[in-house]
């Protein structure tokens, strides 16, 4: 038996993050933390890359920190889909054995319905990338006046989600209404493949997490702590505070969804 | 390390009056916070929680009616509840008999939302009242409220000090610096301002927070809650724990500064 509580965390990152000092996000740090929070690996982005109009300087930076880290901080680097040559960050992925790719249509104004999502939903299912998609970094209300992107729409989710019949998403940041209305607005073989951390999900009393655990299913979720902007605890502390009377509950594996993503290639 | 006890000085119920699933939410609250150990919610009820009358600005029937659903429940559990009194300042004389009411029924605390701002003068008899009777103030604040918002008048660190500025002999909880806005913008408002104790609710799990405060404030000054979200709350507290603070630090967040500011003896715990 593992003892380990989760076999990942998907949603960390290491480096600055533009708008507030966060205490050392690095990857040295962040593997203290998991071997604290007893968290088998994580998936890491580079923070920084999110507001970068060309985000291949941070991979390369990203690559380069977690070297040492091989095996237990694996990199999911960042992709713009509307930038040139955009597929060789992908193609980059892959020969460094990373679990996903992550992008942030929000901070690099990309509609929901540009062409470049649905290239890049089935671009990461031939390679076997998993896609990750964040919500938000902050709370609305917090953010600094130049922090104008808006939290990322369901609609951007289903155009993904919906783009390749083989692509995995995983969805950082959610709160219950976004799930809610993406999750009921797609197929059952599209809410198969979109997944979600409960980082941003309210435990009790509103009990949100045990209300999607119940309609949504627990299998649709994967841990996700938001370590370097949030405390990691935060979301193995909801999980233990769940409703009494909810049945034992199993949520996704991210090996799981990884597995999901690469049994489409050769 | 774990503090010898726990409780939460920024709680809330419902009732009849403000949801049909009153009763489920209630429960789950004492039942989470049994699990964290929280031993004594001081809890308030805002009115009908905007079912008859905004939250924010609730009606002198919906404060009047949400106070005796708050003694109702503090009534039925005496071991784990207490009671704020809710005012909406806005009727100053009914916020009054409130007050003197809500003592008679066992408030330990005024509670003021988001009715009028904090540095209105017209808090100034209710801060008063409060300061009189050795009732700590939890006063709803937006940190760093850059404009206003719609269903609220609310105030942020600034306001609020001016108000205990001008009521030295009256304990403010400055409420939520995990419940919106920039925490960071209240550190150094509050910093020098004795009488103002910022508690640690809300949703808001940012890392490095809670250690801006410890340093500015110290760990006689800050006080663990939770509000609305019990989960960051157990997750502010496991961060407190691993923090390194000393027994005692841990103690006073945790429970000790509460029975500090709280009438004496009202939280049954020493």
């Amino acid at each position: 038996m593992s003892a380990f509580r989760f076999d990942a965390d998907v949603s960390a990152w290491i480096g600055a993050y533009p708008f507030r000092q966060l205490p050392h996000p690095d990857p040295e740090v962040l593997r203290q933390v998991l071997e604290r929070e007893r968290i088998g690996t994580a998936w890491v982005g580079a923070l920084p890359a999110a507001w970068h109009r060309d985000p291949a300087p941070a991979n390369s930076w990203l690559y380069a920190q977690l070297a040492p880290h091989a095996g237990v901080l694996l990199p999911s680097p960042t992709v713009r889909p509307d930038w040139p040559g955009w597929e060789r960050e992908l193609d980059d992925a892959v020969s460094r054995e990373a679990p996903s790719v992550r992008v942030y249509p929000m901070q690099l104004g990309i509609g929901a319905a540009a062409p470049c999502l649905s290239a890049l939903a089935t671009a990461c299912a031939d390679r076997g990338l998993v896609v990750q998609l964040t919500v938000r970094f902050e709370d609305l209300r917090q953010r600094h006046p130049l922090d104008t992107a808006g939290d990322l729409t369901a609609a951007h989710v289903r155009t993904i989600v919906r783009a390749d019949p083989r692509v995995q998403v995983i969805v950082s940041g959610a709160g219950r209404d976004l799930i809610e209305e993406v999750h009921w607005s797609l197929t059952p073989d599209e809410q198969g493949r979109c997944h979600w951390d409960w980082a941003w999900v309210w435990g009790p009393p509103e009990d949100h997490l045990g209300q999607l655990f119940r309609t949504v299913g627990a299998s649709r979720f994967v841990f996700g702590g938001f370590w370097p902007l949030r405390l990691i605890q935060a979301s193995g502390a909801c999980l233990s505070l769940l409703p009494e009377k909810l049945p034992p509950v199993t949520t996704r594996s991210a090996g799981a969804i990884l597995a999901a993503a690469r049994s489409h290639t050769a | 390390m774990a503090p010898r006890h726990l409780v939460d000085p920024h709680a809330h119920f419902h009732w009849s009056g403000s949801r049909e699933d009153w009763a489920r939410y209630n429960a789950s609250r004492l039942h989470a916070g049994d699990a964290m150990g929280i031993e004594v919610h001081v809890a308030s009820i805002l009115g009908t929680w905007g079912r008859t009358s905004p939250t924010y600005f609730a009606s002198p029937a919906d404060i009047t009616a949400g106070n005796d659903a708050m003694y109702a429940i503090a009534r039925a559990d005496p071991a784990r509840v207490r009671a704020f009194v809710h005012v909406n300042p806005n009727h100053t004389a009914h916020a009054l008999s409130e007050i003197a009411r809500g003592v008679e029924a066992g408030a330990i605390g005024v509670k003021l939302s988001a009715s009028r701002r904090a540095d209105d003068p017209l808090i100034d008899p209710i801060a008063d009242e409060a300061g009189r009777r050795g009732l700590p103030v939890l006063h709803h604040v937006w940190q760093h409220r850059q404009r206003d918002w719609a269903m609220q008048e609310a105030s942020d660190a600034v306001e609020l000090t001016r108000l205990a500025q001008r009521h030295p002999r009256t304990n403010f909880i400055l409420a939520h610096i995990g419940g919106g806005g920039d925490w960071a913008h209240s550190i150094n408002v509050i910093r020098d301002v004795p009488n103002v104790f910022p508690d640690t609710s809300g949703s808001g799990v940012d890392r490095g927070m809670l250690e801006a405060y410890l340093e500015a404030v110290g760990p006689q000054r800050l006080l663990w809650a939770a509000d609305l979200t019990l989960c960051t709350g157990l997750a502010k507290l496991q961060a407190l724990e691993v923090i390194g603070l000393p027994q005692d630090a841990l103690d006073d967040i945790c429970w000790r500064n509460a029975v500090r500011i709280f009438p004496t003896g009202s939280l049954g715990l020493a």
